[in-house]
């Protein structure tokens, strides 16, 4: 049958639990790159169980190209489970250190700025100020813009970690 | 071997079992694996393991080549069933076991390679014959691992065979550092394998089966279409039970040869780009494709969003991230093909589909595959008929890549499961020879036909020489168009006959044979072909008949790439010799 099934690009948010051994980062990475499929982010940590990290990714892409990402992530030997969030309301947070400019005669409104987002002023230069923020990818996106009028020296982030909400149906799948 | 392995589940406890040296561990976990055979070659970091090797009860084949090797491995594990194993040095070794790697991963081909590392405080610096084996790797094997303590090793090794032969087979690869052959561990017993990340499914869900079943008790005119996961899967058996009881016409891929008696009515033999013509439209006019270890390759589909276009899709598959890849399915069924057939086929009720078969009947009759046979000079698909005259069902056809596979795929008709070896994924000249020999190390008393092109030939002909050591009786024909015959075509049809570079000078292949040892015929009368096959197959040794075809001829039908399946060029050829 003629694929029908189109769908509109968009961002997924995918954890998969993997064995924390050597070259599992890279197999991962590869096959992403192999098969073509659009990262937008990647993060990997430790869990609670010394076995196991948790990498969340996030991938552009139709429901088809998800669901492949998904099957392919799922053949992965080392990986163990995976959590396809799309659809799901999930608590979803990136964590960002950016510098911005700091002249003496904004300094003030610098820092109100920060503070009115929330964020952390975490190292003052001479002429530049360090700020971390955590939150999710809007509030993310809206303090940069925020920030950029003032000049953007510099910015780090970590990519999307995320976690289903409680009060839903749950979204986990095991291969 | 002073002590033998302990097999299975081990009532003994750890303890008692011996320390023995890392070498002598891949030995023992090979053999309690099921190991007798195997493929490789020698090298720096593996000679403490090859030490071992002396004196193991395995029977091993040296290639001249490591690629050979692993297509040895690979033509073994289809003829036999069994996982193949090849074991390479580092560095060059093991890179030039990768074009067999990849051959086997694409064609889903149980293999354990085993290579050996440099030590693991070189790892990282460059060393002699040092490569990043697990890198190069990772994107063409189902699973690989570098061992980096020497309590790893069994797991590693048990792993690997549980890994490449469950689920989707496919190959995997044990990256061993030579100071971890030499180091001393406690064995330890055998308990069957359990990886949390790894549970191939094997029986399909029972809700999708029986809507499986439903929808083709309602189909008017089904086609089934079959892959190599059914020879895979063993289910050959249930596979002809199910198209039976239910009546359905059935069609393969170039890898699923085999699977379905071609000399049956209801087979409609091959289909794809060089598929029959009676396949090809039968897939665009059903209603219901019943997929089994298919996987909708773009060689099969054409344009893919006109395939099959008024069809429902059933697919059955043990790979879940083969369905709705390239085609979306209507109804999956994930699990292996043995056994849901064997479901399906008690839920499924015949019908007569007396129109479908009569139509089907018709395409048949109207466009069977045709060649030329009055012309004079040496048609390939001649030899090839004449191959199947002589052999009927008892050869194991072994094939190169080009048109003469194509041609060994129409004009010979496949019977029975394991008998059709060939590289259909990655496409890999130079696989013939090798694959023929590992197939006849897996079947010593059978007859193993490569039937090969001058070009692909050309890139492995050396292991002529493995099978003259090994006194296996493979035999060779080499379709010899002089050139790169399937090239030339698309030469000829898309690039207006500019024949940039695909002629190769050629050797007396008959000479380079006897050369090495084997037996050498050279044929270039057309009356001269049914007698040397004759001679062929009286040999008792390696032999290899050098036929001269003709140069210009084509492989028809043919669906150029990205257009679909019915349009296909050649029909008007095959007309006009009706
Ligand atoms: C290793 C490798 N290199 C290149 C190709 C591309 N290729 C496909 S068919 C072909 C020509 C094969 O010639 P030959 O073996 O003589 O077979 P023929 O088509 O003439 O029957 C080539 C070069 C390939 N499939 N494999
Ligand atoms: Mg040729």
């Amino acid at each position: 049958m003629a694929d029908t099934r189109k769908g509109r690009k968009m961002k997924h948010i995918i954890s998969a639990l993997v064995q924390n051994k050597p070259g599992v980062l890279a197999h991962v990475a590869g096959m992403f790159a192999a098969r073509a499929f659009n990262i937008d982010s990647l993060a990997v940590g430790r869990t609670d169980d010394p076995q196991m990290s948790r990498m969340t990714i996030v991938v552009i892409g139709d429901d088809k190209v998800v669901e492949q990402v998904r099957k392919q992530l799922a053949k992965i030997v080392d990986v163990v489970k995976i959590q396809d969030f799309s659809g799901k309301e999930v608590i979803a947070r990136d964590l960002m250190l950016i510098c911005v400019h700091l002249p003496p005669e904004k300094r003030s409104e610098i820092l109100a700025l920060a503070e009115l987002f929330k964020a952390e002023v975490v190292d003052i230069g001479q002429k530049v100020v360090m700020i971390e923020f955590a939150g999710p990818e809007e509030k993310i996106e809206a303090f940069i813009e925020a920030c950029r009028p003032y000049g953007i020296k510099n910015m780090v982030r970590t990519g999307t970690i995320a976690m289903a909400k409680f009060n839903q149906a749950n979204g986990s799948e095991s291969q | 071997m002073k002590e033998k392995p302990s097999k299975g589940a081990s009532a003994r406890s750890s303890s008692n079992l011996p320390i023995k040296l890392g070498s002598e561990i891949i030995v023992d976990t090979l053999i309690e694996q099921g190991v007798d055979t195997m493929f490789g070659y020698l090298g720096g970091v593996v000679l403490p393991l090859f030490d071992k090797l002396y004196d193991a009860p395995i029977n091993f084949i040296i290639p001249r080549h490591e690629q050979g090797g692993a297509h040895m491995a690979d033509g073994y594990a289809r003829a036999s069933g069994k996982v193949g194993c090849v074991v390479a040095t580092s560095g060059p070794g093991a890179c030039n076991l990768t074009t067999g790697i990849a051959n086997a991963m694409m064609d889903s081909v149980p293999m354990v390679a085993i290579t050996g590392q440099v030590r693991t405080s070189l790892i990282g610096n460059d060393a002699f014959q040092e490569a990043d084996t697990t890198g190069i790797t990772r994107p063409i094997t189902k699973h690989n691992m570098i061992v980096k303590d020497v309590k790893d090793l069994q797991p590693a090794i048990r792993e690997a065979f549980f890994i490449a032969k469950t689920g989707r087979p496919g190959p995997v690869l044990v990256d061993i550092p030579v100071d971890i052959e030499v180091t001393q561990c406690q064995m330890t017993p055998f308990n069957g394998v359990d990886l949390p990340g790894y549970k191939p499914k094997a029986k399909g869900h029972h809700r999708q089966i029986s809507m499986a079943a439903e929808a083709i008790n309602k189909s008017e005119k089904p086609v089934l279409y079959v892959g190599g996961g059914v020879i895979s899967a063993n289910a050959s058996d249930e596979l002809r039970a199910f198209a039976l009881k239910a009546n359905l016409p059935v069609t393969m891929t170039l890898l699923g040869l085999g699977a379905y008696d071609q000399t049956r009515p209801e087979s409609l033999d091959m289909l794809g780009m060089h598929g029959t013509a009676y396949a090809n439209y039968a897939v665009q006019e059903c209603d219901l494709m019943i997929a089994v270890g298919a996987r909708f390759d773009d060689r099969v589909t054409g344009k893919v969003k006109t395939f099959a276009p008024h069809a429902k899709i059933i697919h059955i598959d043990v790979d879940p991230s083969s369905i709705s890849k390239n085609i979306s399915a209507d109804i999956p069924v994930v699990g292996d093909a043995k056994y849901i057939l064997t479901e399906l086929t008690k839920e499924v009720q015949s019908r007569a589909r007396k129109e479908w078969f009569s139509k089907i009947a018709d395409w048949k009759k109207r466009f069977p595959l045709r060649y030329d046979t009055k012309s004079p000079n040496i048609k390939p698909q001649y030899v090839i008929e004449q191959i199947w005259e002589a052999t009927k069902d008892r050869a194991i056809i072994v094939t190169g890549v080009g048109q003469h596979q194509m041609w060994a795929g129409q004009f010979y008709k496949h019977t029975r499961p394991r008998h059709f070896i060939t590289s259909g994924g990655l496409g890999t000249m130079g696989f013939g020879l090798p694959a023929a020999i590992g197939a006849q190390v897996a079947k010593p008393d059978a007859l193993v036909i490569d039937i090969d092109g001058d070009s692909s030939f050309n890139m492995t002909m050396g292991e002529i020489c493995t099978a003259v050591q090994y006194e296996l009786p493979v035999k060779v024909c080499i379709i010899n168009n002089g050139c790169m015959g399937m090239v030339r075509q698309w030469q000829q049809l898309f690039y207006g006959k500019r024949y940039s570079k695909s002629s190769l000078q050629n050797p007396e292949f008959a000479a380079v044979a006897e050369a090495f040892g084997a037996v050498g015929i050279t044929v270039d009368k057309k009356s001269e072909v049914k007698s040397a096959i004759d001679k062929m197959l009286k040999e008792k040794r390696p032999c290899v008949v050098d036929f001269k075809v003709e140069r210009e001829e084509n492989v028809w039908p043919m669906v150029p790439a990205g257009k679909s399946l019915e349009e296909m060029d050649g029909l008007d050829i095959f007309e006009s010799m009706a």
